[in-house]
């Protein structure tokens, strides 16, 4: 499944500079291993010393918080945007 | 001049510049504003503060900004006014409510814009962005207009119509976004990486922006007369206020200000959208999002950015956190209205309603001073009250008519009240 990832300005050091990078996965979890194997050091930015996401990271699928679908286990279809973003904004 | 050092990681205390910069590269965290305390501490007087103007530039110094020219509208220095008819209601007994509906665009959120605006001026932007539920979205319009910037103010697409219309007035762009205060934070957070010539006064310059909600604990410490509360009440949205009154009433202390006292801080959510609430009653440090169904859109955030902070200075303090429906809501805001004439927002009847369950629980004591913040004008939420209160009564242009409603001594009669 091609997955389209948005990469946030704190994480483009890692991608060259690309806010925009293309993975192969059928999950979250899978697309942040595919990115970790393209851009080293992804994975500890976005995941804690347990495996899981990062207190203030959120991740949303085509715009949802995945903490309303399955978290890390939540499918991805072909063609579908996951999107990085810090979670300290707004209020 | 300012006293800032720079930024540092609230989390890993990296250090980074004091430029537009809002979470730590490496762990995400939120970065806060430093200050050389040294430098402040030999400059920081109440004479020197005292000396200053009615507004909350008068705490210029404890702020990120250089004080020289201000975006100003004339935020802060609202009353503190003593509310014994509210305590007498509630079995409490010294009462006081910061009315901050007295801001030029009716609410706290002035104070956050002014320091926000100034700063993003002095880092040299143009426009001015945000994400709003409202009362954000006045404030930063009408700043942005004062200051000459551009605005470009992104709102869920159903707030009250009178929160689109005041924003709209200012001349700016409004955008209505077809989703809910957190689809539009997630879509302003994400534009803050595609549009870096943005000041996102809640995104990318939110370390400078949260700083001014400090100005809300300064003010009540100076006008009780250098002296601390027991006890606050508090709305929370994203939380970022809360933690930034108890950070400023700690930096009272920690500038020989005030005495030290611990002032317990509690906050107050509605039952609609109490994701802090509901981690506080669960004993849980982790805040779990929510689809915020409440008529207090203001404070209708589902994953608020600093629930986690807000959780922990409640629990360090010996606060609580309540929630109320949207009905006790409603009663709050009567009931502020009723006992001191006071009309806050929805938010307000939140934190009056939340009082009042609060008091009545005994987690509010009646032998401690309690401040509680009223924090959003009632006018922009009217939409909450329609339907549930009007006229008294609707009567022809005759004496009979009133005769019919009022006694002889000239009181309303029993069954018209």
């Amino acid at each position: 499944m091609s997955i389209t990832v948005r990469i946030p300005t704190q994480l483009r050091s890692l991608t060259s500079g690309a806010g925009e990078v293309t993975v192969e996965a059928s999950d979250v979890r899978g697309a942040i291993d595919a990115l970790e194997a393209a851009h080293p050091g992804m994975e500890a930015r976005l995941l804690d010393e347990q495996g899981t996401l990062r207190r203030f990271v959120n991740v949303f699928v085509a715009d949802e918080d995945v903490r309303f679908l399955d978290g890390l286990g939540t499918p991805l279809t072909d063609g579908t945007t996951v999107s990085i973003v810090p979670a300290v904004a707004g209020g | 001049m300012d006293f800032v050092l720079g930024l540092r990681c609230r989390e890993c205390a990296r250090s980074y510049p004091a430029e537009a910069l809002h979470v730590c590269e490496f762990c995400f965290g939120p970065l806060e504003v430093a200050y050389d305390q040294e430098a402040l501490h030999a400059t920081v007087t109440r004479e020197r503060i005292e000396a200053g103007p009615p507004n909350m530039w008068r705490y210029a110094d404890l702020l990120p900004v250089s004080p020289d020219s201000p975006v100003d509208l004339g935020a802060g220095f609202t009353p503190l006014i003593r509310a014994d008819r509210l305590a007498d209601e509630l079995g409490l007994g010294e009462v006081w409510v910061k009315d901050d509906t007295r801001n030029p665009t009716g609410s706290f959120k002035d104070r956050v814009v002014a320091v926000a605006l100034t700063k993003a001026r002095e880092l040299g932007f143009k426009i001015a962005a945000c994400a709003s539920t409202g009362n954000l979205a006045n404030s930063v319009a009408a700043h942005a207009a004062r200051a000459g910037m551009e605005s470009f103010v992104f709102v869920p697409h159903d707030l009250e119509a009178v929160k689109l219309l005041t924003t709209a007035v200012f001349g700016g762009h409004l955008i209505a976004v077809d989703g809910s205060y957190d689809d539009v934070n997630r879509l302003c957070a994400e534009l803050t990486s595609e549009f870096p010539s943005w000041a996102f006064v809640n995104v990318n310059v939110r370390p400078y922006y949260a700083e001014g909600s400090k100005t809300l604990a300064f003010e009540v410490a100076e006008q009780l007369g250098w002296q601390l509360p027991d006890h606050v009440v508090v709305p929370i949205a994203s939380g970022s206020q809360l933690t930034k009154i108890d950070k400023g009433f700690r930096e009272l202390v920690s500038l020989g200000l005030v005495d030290d006292a611990e002032v317990r801080i509690s906050g107050a959510q509605a039952e609609g959208c109490s994701p802090v609430a509901t981690a506080f009653a669960e004993g849980s440090d982790h805040v779990r999002p929510v689809k915020p169904s409440t008529i207090a859109k203001s404070l209708a955030i589902g994953n608020p950015a600093d629930g986690f902070y807000a959780l922990e200075v409640v629990r360090r303090t010996g606060g609580s956190i309540g929630a109320v429906t949207d009905d006790e809501i409603v009663a709050g805001i009567q009931l502020l209205a009723r006992t001191e004439g006071i009309f806050a927002e929805t938010a307000g009847g939140v934190t009056i309603a939340t009082l009042a369950k609060l008091a009545a629980s005994g987690v509010v004591r009646s032998d401690e001073r309690v401040v509680v913040y009223v924090t959003g004008n009632g006018l922009k939420t009217v939409e909450a009250l329609e339907g549930r209160i009007g006229p008294s009564a609707t009567i022809p242009p005759t004496l009979e008519a009133v005769a019919s409603l009022i006694d002889a001594d000239g009181n309303a009669r029993k069954e018209n009240r």
